[in-house]
């Protein structure tokens, strides 16, 4: 055990319950709902939060996320937290949606989310892959990438671009705080949360709406091993995606930067 | 010098913390956790300072450290 | 109390406002906007919010999140409208939230147009969307009565923890009566505990629709099933007419109800038995005067509907053999008249009396 004159320097958030984390060895998710978990406790918003879940691997996250919840059907988190928002003027609400939850089915909730203005925060997962189906194309699969529907190699001719969500909905006006981080290493990881932090701060702020976009993993689907896979991200997703803060709120401005 | 405490039951020995390390201080279990994983464990105390880096990549948040 | 000229969707709107409802999430469609735009207007002077969505789908979910954080709210829409909702409407039931939607209905399949239609009623009274479940359907015949449902709607939801839908039509949307409001007593009703807008201090709510473990999730459908039973015996309504001796008993709802009713006293004053069973709730279905109806003198039953023929079915297993049940059907978006239904009346009284 540790002599009495060491310190506790990293343990375990108060923002995530005791629930072992269901998801597959060496899974992002978990790594995001910890940096979520963190800044909501950091923040003093554990109280004060409801997160609104998605479908896919994360259908079942309120299990692990020591805050209210309402949980969403596939694509329709961001509807369900301008309810939520709505009623609880002075809660933080928070989207957690992956890239099939988000950028196929439910781009329509998102987008219109950030039109409005919608003061949420939308953590948005991005492993260019279905992880719970089984592994199917995304709209931010890459090209060439294979999938199980696309088991030749994606092709633009047929199926079009990835989309690069972050740089979108950074053109929205409504869209007060856009930002795109990634988990494959500790140093990518430190940055993203800094993003989470910013994003909710621009909601208690009554800025308007905010996305953070992380690249996270699938090992299992992907083919690779955990630490291929975050190597995957980084040669891959990384130079595919744009990266870092795309825009931040006018009355932030001149303030920190990344 | 650091420490870190690992839940093993938590841990399913993807690696992760053994690829942040860039001191070598860990490495995978020859025994199985009750879920079948080899859980990580820290091989090489002389060698942790307390850095936090396998903490920060473990998607299981089952590192404490201490330092 | 002060009576007002107001239009149907107008008074369901104001009636909502009156129950304490203070968040409307909707999206335009005819014959249903006097809803949408009344909530816009009034809503903020009451400190409420109207959310103008993009989609159908997108405002069934924002019901879902205002319901989940234990607040009275509501949708009004039409035709398609409604089908989009199904999908949210599902989950809702699965989560046991109370929410009330309006479906003023229009004249369907497909875009159909604006005439009144009661062809929305497999779809109101059978779930609607996928699963194993069930909604309150309140089914107004003029602009009091609509008025008095919707608070009665958002008491039965809160009371049940369930969706409840008011189904209307072009007709009665847009028809104005004068209405008086009157308040609903609330006390009654169970507080809401499992709401989700931040633990403050608690223990954590979660609001949601999946079970997967098998033995819960049998164990849930279970309570959910005895909960709608308990419904069907304690919450039928419905007005009737002269059921004591009549030989046919005229089971109509609605607009059509409306019309039926008139035809009932019309063919009462020519000396026909002919009684009338108008549902108010559409779900649970009244089989309870029907029931009455058979031990007392009825020899057969016509019902009066604006569709192919759907209800029909529910008065066919409420009947259950026991005596003729006719189909008097107005499609296409048509209203039956009085006299066409007391011709029809005439005729069917005729031979459930030869036939008895």
């Amino acid at each position: 055990m540790p002599e009495a004159a060491e310190k506790c320097v990293f343990k375990p958030t108060e923002g995530l319950t005791e629930k072992p984390l269901h998801y597959c060895p060496g899974c992002s998710h978990g790594i995001i709902h910890r940096l979520i978990a963190e800044v909501l406790e950091e923040m003093g918003q554990l109280d004060n939060t409801v997160g609104v879940g998605p479908v896919g691997c994360a259908a079942f996250c309120e299990q692990y996320f020591n805050v209210d919840w309402v949980a969403a059907a596939h694509g329709r988190a961001p509807a369900v937290a301008t309810g939520v928002r709505r009623a609880v003027p002075d809660a933080v609400v928070f989207t957690y949606q992956g890239d099939g939850d988000l950028a196929a089915i439910g781009i329509a909730e998102a987008m219109h989310a950030a039109i409005r203005g919608e003061k949420i925060t939308t953590i948005f997962v991005n492993n260019a892959i279905y992880g719970m189906t089984g592994g199917q194309m995304a709209p931010t699969t890459l090209i060439g990438m294979k999938t199980t529907t696309s088991p030749y190699g994606r092709k633009a001719e047929e199926t079009g671009y990835p989309v690069d969500i972050p740089k979108l909905f950074s053109e929205i006006p409504g869209a007060a705080y856009v930002a795109s981080g990634s988990t494959d290493s500790p140093k990518a990881v430190l940055q993203t949360k800094k993003y989470i932090r910013r994003a909710f701060e621009t909601q208690l702020a009554g800025h308007g709406y905010s996305l953070v976009s992380v690249l996270s993993n699938c090992p299992t689907n992907w083919g690779l091993t955990p630490v291929k896979a975050m190597e995957w991200i980084r040669e891959n997703l990384v130079p595919n995606y744009t990266m870092g803060e795309l825009k931040v709120p006018t009355a932030a401005k001149g303030g920190e930067q990344a | 010098m650091g420490y870190v405490v690992i839940n093993t039951e938590l841990c399913k020995g993807c690696e992760l913390c053994i690829s942040a390390c860039n001191r070598g201080a860990l490495s995978l279990s020859e025994t199985q956790n009750r879920k079948g994983y080899q859980p990580v464990s820290l091989a090489r105390p002389e060698k942790c300072n307390g850095c936090s880096l396998c903490a920060i990549m473990c998607p299981d948040v089952a590192i404490t450290v201490y330092r | 109390m002060q009576k007002l000229l107001v239009k149907g969707n107008e008074a369901i709107s104001e009636a909502a406002i009156q129950a304490g409802c203070k968040l409307f999430f909707g999206y335009p469609i005819t014959p249903s906007n006097e809803i949408i735009e009344y909530m816009a207007r009034r809503l903020p002077e009451v400190g409420g919010h109207m959310v103008q969505a993009e989609s159908e789908v997108s405002s069934i979910y924002m019901l879902l999140g205002a319901a989940g954080a234990g607040e009275r709210c509501m949708t009004g829409t039409s035709g398609c409208g409604f089908s989009l909702m199904q999908e949210g409407m599902s989950f809702l039931a699965a989560y046991e939230l109370p929410v009330v939607i309006v479906d003023v209905a229009r004249l369907g399949p497909a875009l159909g147009n604006l005439d009144p239609s009661q062809g929305d009623y497999f779809q109101w009274t059978r779930g609607g969307g996928h699963g194993d479940y069930y909604n309150f359907v309140l089914a107004p015949s003029g602009v009091q009565e609509a008025a008095d449902l919707m608070g009665l709607a958002f008491d039965l939801a809160d009371q049940y923890r369930m969706p409840a839908v008011v189904a209307m039509d072009g007709v009665l949307g847009q028809m104005m009566e004068p209405v008086t409001f009157r308040q609903t007593d609330t006390a009654h009703l169970p507080p809401k505990t499992w709401a989700a807008r931040g633990k403050k201090g608690g223990p954590k709510h979660d609001v949601v629709g999946y079970i997967l473990d098998p033995v819960k999730a049998e164990r849930s459908d279970i309570q959910r099933a005895a909960r709608y039973d308990q419904i069907r015996a304690t919450e039928q309504r419905w007005e009737e007419i002269a059921l004591d001796d009549a030989d046919l008993v005229v089971v109509s709802f609605g607009t059509a109800g409306r019309v039926a009713r008139a035809a009932v006293r019309e063919a009462r004053q020519q000396g026909i038995k002919v009684g009338l069973i108008r549902p108010i709730t559409l779900w649970p279905f009244p089989t309870n005067p029907i029931a009455t109806a058979l031990t007392q003198n009825a020899k057969g039953f016509m019902v009066a509907e604006m569709n192919m023929g759907q209800m029909v079915e529910d008065v066919r297993l409420a009947v259950n053999g026991r005596a003729p049940v006719y189909l008097h059907r107005n499609m296409g978006g048509s209203m039956p008249t009085t006299e066409e239904l007391v011709a029809r009346i005439r005729t069917l009284a005729g031979e459930v009396s030869v036939h008895a």
